[in-house]
């Protein structure tokens, strides 16, 4: 009973909450014991709440008994750490905050409470979201669940593991250059990135506040478009949020894709791809083209020059950002003689690897003598990516690409070249650096290991994403499977 | 533009990030391969191109100056690793 139980999606698991066939208790106490058989070898969880789990599935209950209905009433889902918890510790997997429990929620983390979600726990990722393999975490890798020498992708990886590995009904990651979908692809779950302005960041400890968005990771589509639904929309508390009305997005899951035009970007597919990547992606683009939409090779001529891009921009930013880190207000503090002298050694001691990688790069890009060369010139390509985009939109409805150049690597692979790992986001990050909305869906299965589709759209149209991705999953060229992992 | 140990200590010393030496030569390495790859830029003829600093076409969101409730002195300071009555505790800044 409880197998079947932690294999539902949410809305099939909503379904029975709401004929009464099943408590959010009984839900919940499931998931808790998947944790607790998996998740010592999958590390997912940096930190699970059994006790405010608990608690909220039986407020839940409460809310269900009382009559109350709603697409995450009741159900259980895994939070990324890096999203703040009032009252529970949130470490954004850094050393840095380590021990700090925050006085406020973020504005999408209030919103799931108020919609009767059940917080299961916080989940592993890269520290403060910088990596593509969750193995720049303070507190351990995660262990991909298709097979535990690879890494699950990064940085959202203990949310994509806990889906993947049935820890979790749905989980919420960033994404700040492919942060959602990566791990997504690599986990052969669902991932959607929002387009920038439409997801509240209140709350969100920031990487790169250009580039960060909040999104799903989810077992199916449909779980895609209601978590969705559940964190879009204006936010006083985020001025960057735009005042669009929210969709109903389940309304736009129609398995129907005639007459869209989807774009193929060459560029997409380069010389160091897998080449079983590609033909898992193009056989899935040649599946949406046999139910009718229409396919077209196209050219996004910038792609070449994007990732040089985000990695000056991010790190730019990440640099500003991470200055408030100082041991004084919160978070790690390490003394010293004066205040230079404790800056300096909280800043040492606090960070990791790649996070004082980044903050070095985007301290060089931003000064002096270095500024127009690095950071204004990265401002200006960013206007030809989305260019780009722009003109490949005024002929196409989506664009279709690989999420990741290639399967799940092995741990420790990557680490000792940062470009290597920076690589396996290649074809991403473009669509951060333009700020549109983008999903990774499964679409295959290679060697054992999962592939992922990727599909792009203009900003704030959600809906013409959400369409075409359950159309494909529902014609039923690629079903989505479980990873051979056993209790 | 290869990248020297001056680069990395003047970058360091702006971060306020200390650095052991072995930090240091790790990084004048890694940092030169980064920008090794991002240099494809420069040869971008970008003269016409103006730059893109958020995608969003919002400019200067405003609200109205209205008090609203806030988080209170000790919520503010539950998190600090030192305090004095209502206040962040640090060491002197000026001599």
């Amino acid at each position: 009973m409880s197998s079947a139980l932690i294999e539902l999606t949410a809305h099939e698991a909503a379904a029975r909450l709401r004929e009464r066939e099943v408590s959010s208790v009984e839900l919940t106490e499931a998931y808790l014991e998947r944790i607790a058989a998996v998740d010592p070898r999958i590390h997912a969880y940096l930190r699970v709440l059994r006790e405010e789990a608990l608690a909220m599935a039986r407020a839940a209950d409460e809310r269900l008994a009382a009559g109350e209905s709603g697409p995450l009433l009741g159900i259980p889902i895994a939070l990324k750490d890096v999203l703040t918890t009032r009252g529970i510790e949130t470490t954004a997997g850094s050393k840095m905050l380590k021990g700090y429990v925050p006085p406020y929620s973020a504005t999408v983390v209030e919103w799931l409470r108020e919609a009767g979600a059940v917080f299961l726990g916080k989940t592993n990722m890269d520290e403060f979201a910088m990596g593509s393999s969750n193995e720049y975490s303070a507190y351990g890798p995660v262990y991909n669940p298709w097979d535990t020498t690879r890494v699950p992708g990064g940085s959202s990886g203990g949310s994509a593991a806990a889906v993947a590995a049935d820890e979790a009904a749905l989980a919420l990651g960033t994404d700040t250059g492919g942060s959602i979908r990566q791990p997504a692809a690599l986990c052969g779950i669902v991932g959607l990135k929002p387009t920038y302005g439409r997801v509240s960041r209140y709350g969100l400890i920031a990487f790169a506040s250009s580039l960060d968005q909040i999104g799903p990771l989810t077992k199916d589509v449909t779980d895609a478009a209601i978590l969705l639904g559940a964190i879009a929309g204006h936010d006083p508390c985020d001025s960057t949020t735009v005042d669009l009305p929210v969709p109903d997005y389940t309304a736009s899951l129609v398995p129907d894709v005639k007459g869209l035009r989807l774009g193929v970007p060459r560029e997409y597919f380069v010389p160091g791809m897998q080449p079983g990547v590609e033909q898992a992606v193009r056989s899935a683009i040649a599946a949406l083209e046999d139910m009718g939409a229409s396919v077209g090779e196209v050219s996004l001529p910038s792609t070449e020059h994007a990732l040089a891009t985000y990695y000056i921009i991010a790190p730019a930013e990440a640099s500003a950002n991470l200055a408030r880190y100082d041991g004084i207000k919160y978070g790690y503090s390490a003394g010293g003689e004066t205040m230079w002298e404790a800056y300096g050694r909280t800043r040492a001691a606090g960070f990791g690897p790649e996070v004082k990688r980044r903050i070095m790069i985007g301290t060089y890009a931003l000064s002096s003598g270095y500024y127009d060369a690095y950071y204004v010139k990265a401002q200006k390509i960013r206007t030809l990516v989305k260019r780009d985009f722009d003109a490949v939109f005024a002929d196409y409805d989506a664009v279709l690409a690989p999420t990741s150049p290639t399967t799940a690597f092995k741990l420790g692979q990557k680490t000792a070249d940062p470009v290597q790992m920076y690589l396996s986001d290649a074809c991403t990050l473009p669509v951060n650096i333009a700020g549109l909305p983008g999903i990774s869906l499964p679409c295959g299965l290679l060697e054992g290991l999962p592939v992922g589709l990727q599909i792009i759209t203009p900003a704030f149209s959600e809906e013409t994403l959400l369409r075409i991705a359950f159309a494909y999953e529902q014609s039923g060229h690629f079903v989505r499977q479980r990873p051979p992992l056993g209790v | 533009m290869p990248i020297t140990m001056k680069d990395v200590q003047n970058a360091a010393q702006l971060a306020r990030l200390e650095l052991s030496e072995e930090e240091r030569v790790r990084l004048v390495g890694e940092l030169s391969g980064i920008l090794d790859h991002i240099a494809v830029i420069a040869g971008v003829d970008t003269s016409a191109i103006p730059p893109t600093a958020q995608v969003v076409e919002l400019n200067n969101v405003m609200r109205p100056d209205e008090v609203c409730p806030s988080l209170s002195p000790d919520e503010v300071l539950a998190n600090a690793p030192a305090r004095e009555g209502d206040f962040f505790k640090i060491r002197a800044v000026l001599e």
